[in-house]
């Protein structure tokens, strides 16, 4: 079933300006994680923006569930679509973590018994139950992301838009909201749109978009794209050893089924690869 | 710089007065910042210097740190009865020294002034001693809801004040970041007169500034994604509810309010 579906979408900031984003044609259904990567000013972000309706395209249509985004359905639609962003102090609204999780429901007139039970289970959701009187100053980044993924499930959208919502975050913090977030689809199935340049993240999605320009260049599976491409550096990303290793591998004639994605893929491939020859 | 940020700042407790619900204190304290006013003789003065001590007493702070907490103040406390000794010249002298003449009245006036200073200054920092800004915000909210008719933004008033305490400390640490990074690049905060003392504070607020409005830019983005849209068909989570202890404390208050007017002339 198609989710969301962007129709020859044009739109620019300014009417003087470049067009940001390009004649997008693109549809994802229900099930799907699709990560969305591209160097800085690609218009990823706007991407996203659009599906939340925080943006109206100049032309073309965004069609979420089959239905148009418009000012009329402008506020159903953002209690379908979630969205998490890249700066954890600067979404944080309430005074405490659970202040903040009520914003949201607040704000769609949630009967207070059913606010204070859904406030207790997404903080739970997202491992923060024992935080619920704590100030944003006294919580660390990866803290205050989980506490905007708790926002944002309190509500229960169908579609979560991450936008670089683990770039502030230190290794640590950016695992943390990983599992979270991967915790939290496996308990209730939403489309997730990942806005990254984190490798891991690319890898866990089950589709892969590029953009450059403002324009849609690939629509792949993230394990076909890491084995074929070599323009890592043009999209604001490192090449992670694994996938270096492999392609030197491949220039040397090494013939794998699949492209390995991390270290134990890799291992397989490499200690298995005589036994079939 | 320390002490004028300790000012009334929130002490987390759960004595009678924390547990009052912040609308009543409010009430309270607001009709008692009036009514030291009507003080006239020394009666009534020992019956609201009663009432605050009451209040230290019942809060389960020390006398001394909300003395300690007003340390600022007294140089006012201090300035005007200093002033009121001097300047008013009514009753009979008390003292001559050359220029300088001290009457009775003076005294007297000084010492008055300097209690009324004094007493609004402790019950009023009685109250954010006591009180989260979090409660203060919703007791104002909720007392101010009726100017709602006259379309008064109650709602989105509280929904800033609650918003700028939340970002306080964000920018307490931003600003330490930027005159961290300043002084590396050799910006002098501590050092020189006065004057090049005011200068080096605008290369700490122009970038304070430029981030404020940045991380408003975000939030603003942040609330409208999560569904803000005003405070129309808003519910609260946060609810507030008199209780016994409510009621007894007016009473109280009440009847206190009583033997005042009744004690004064």
């Amino acid at each position: 079933m198609t989710k969301i579906e962007f129709r020859d979408v044009y739109f620019r900031y300014n009417e003087d300006e470049n067009w940001v984003l390009r004649n997008i044609n693109l549809s994802i259904n229900a099930d799907e994680s699709i990560a969305i990567i591209g160097h800085n000013g690609s218009g990823k972000s706007t991407i996203a923006k659009l599906i939340n309706g925080l943006l109206i395209p100049q032309a073309g249509d965004i069609l979420i569930d089959g239905e148009k985004i418009t000012e009329r359905n402008l506020w159903e639609v953002r209690r379908k679509v979630g969205m998490v962003f890249q700066n954890p102090e600067n979404q944080f609204v309430g005074t405490t973590v659970m202040d903040d999780v009520a914003f949201g429901l607040e704000n769609r007139g949630i009967p207070r018994d059913e606010m204070v039970h859904r406030i207790d289970e997404s903080l739970r959701e997202v491992g923060m139950q024992d935080f619920f009187l704590h100030e944003a100053h006294h919580l660390s980044g990866g803290q205050k992301q989980r506490v905007a993924i708790a926002s944002v499930m309190a509500v229960q959208p169908e579609v979560l838009i991450l936008d670089e919502a683990t770039s502030m975050l230190d290794p640590l913090g950016r695992r943390e909201i990983i599992q979270t977030i991967q915790h939290v689809r496996q308990q209730h199935g939403f489309t997730i749109l990942t806005i990254t340049h984190d490798l891991d993240e690319i890898s866990s999605s089950d589709r892969l978009l590029v953009l450059q320009n403002g324009k849609l260049v690939i629509d792949t599976k993230p394990r076909d794209w890491f084995a074929q491409t070599e323009d890592w550096e043009s999209l604001g990303l490192i090449a992670p050893f694994t996938t270096k290793l492999a392609n030197i591998l491949k220039d040397h004639g090494y013939r794998f089924p699949s492209h390995p994605l991390n270290h134990e893929e890799l291992i397989e491939a490499i200690w298995t690869y005589n036994l079939k020859e | 710089m320390k002490s004028w940020l300790v000012i009334g700042q929130y002490v987390p407790g759960n004595s009678i007065l924390h547990r009052l619900d912040p609308r009543t204190k409010l009430l309270l304290i607001f009709s008692y910042v009036i009514i030291v006013f009507f003080a006239n003789n020394p009666a009534s003065y020992a019956v609201l210097t009663f009432f605050a001590i009451g209040a230290i007493f019942l809060s389960k702070l020390s006398i001394s740190y909300i003395l300690k907490g007003i340390t600022p103040i007294w140089f006012f406390i201090i300035f005007s009865f200093l002033i009121h000794l001097f300047f008013t010249r009514d009753g009979e002298v008390l003292w001559q020294f050359q220029q300088i003449t001290i009457y009775y009245g003076g005294l007297i006036q000084g010492l008055t002034i300097s209690l009324r200073f004094l007493l609004l200054i402790m019950v009023t920092s009685l109250l954010t001693l006591t009180t989260s800004p979090m409660e203060i915000t919703d007791a104002l909210e909720n007392l101010l809801a009726p100017l709602q008719k006259w379309k008064v933004p109650v709602h989105e008033l509280a929904l800033m004040l609650s918003i700028s305490l939340r970002f306080i400390p964000t920018l307490m640490d931003e600003l330490d970041k930027i005159s961290k990074a300043q002084a590396s690049r050799g910006v002098d905060l501590k050092t020189g007169s006065l004057k090049s003392r005011i200068y080096a504070v605008v290369p700490l607020l122009v970038p304070l500034f430029i981030s404020a409005f940045r991380r408003a830019e975000d939030l603003a983005m942040a609330m409208e994604a999560r569904g803000y849209r005003g405070g129309e068909g808003r519910t609260k989570l946060r609810q507030l509810k008199y209780t016994m202890l409510d009621y007894q404390a007016a009473i109280i208050y009440l009847v206190i309010i009583i033997i005042f007017f009744y004690l004064r002339n």
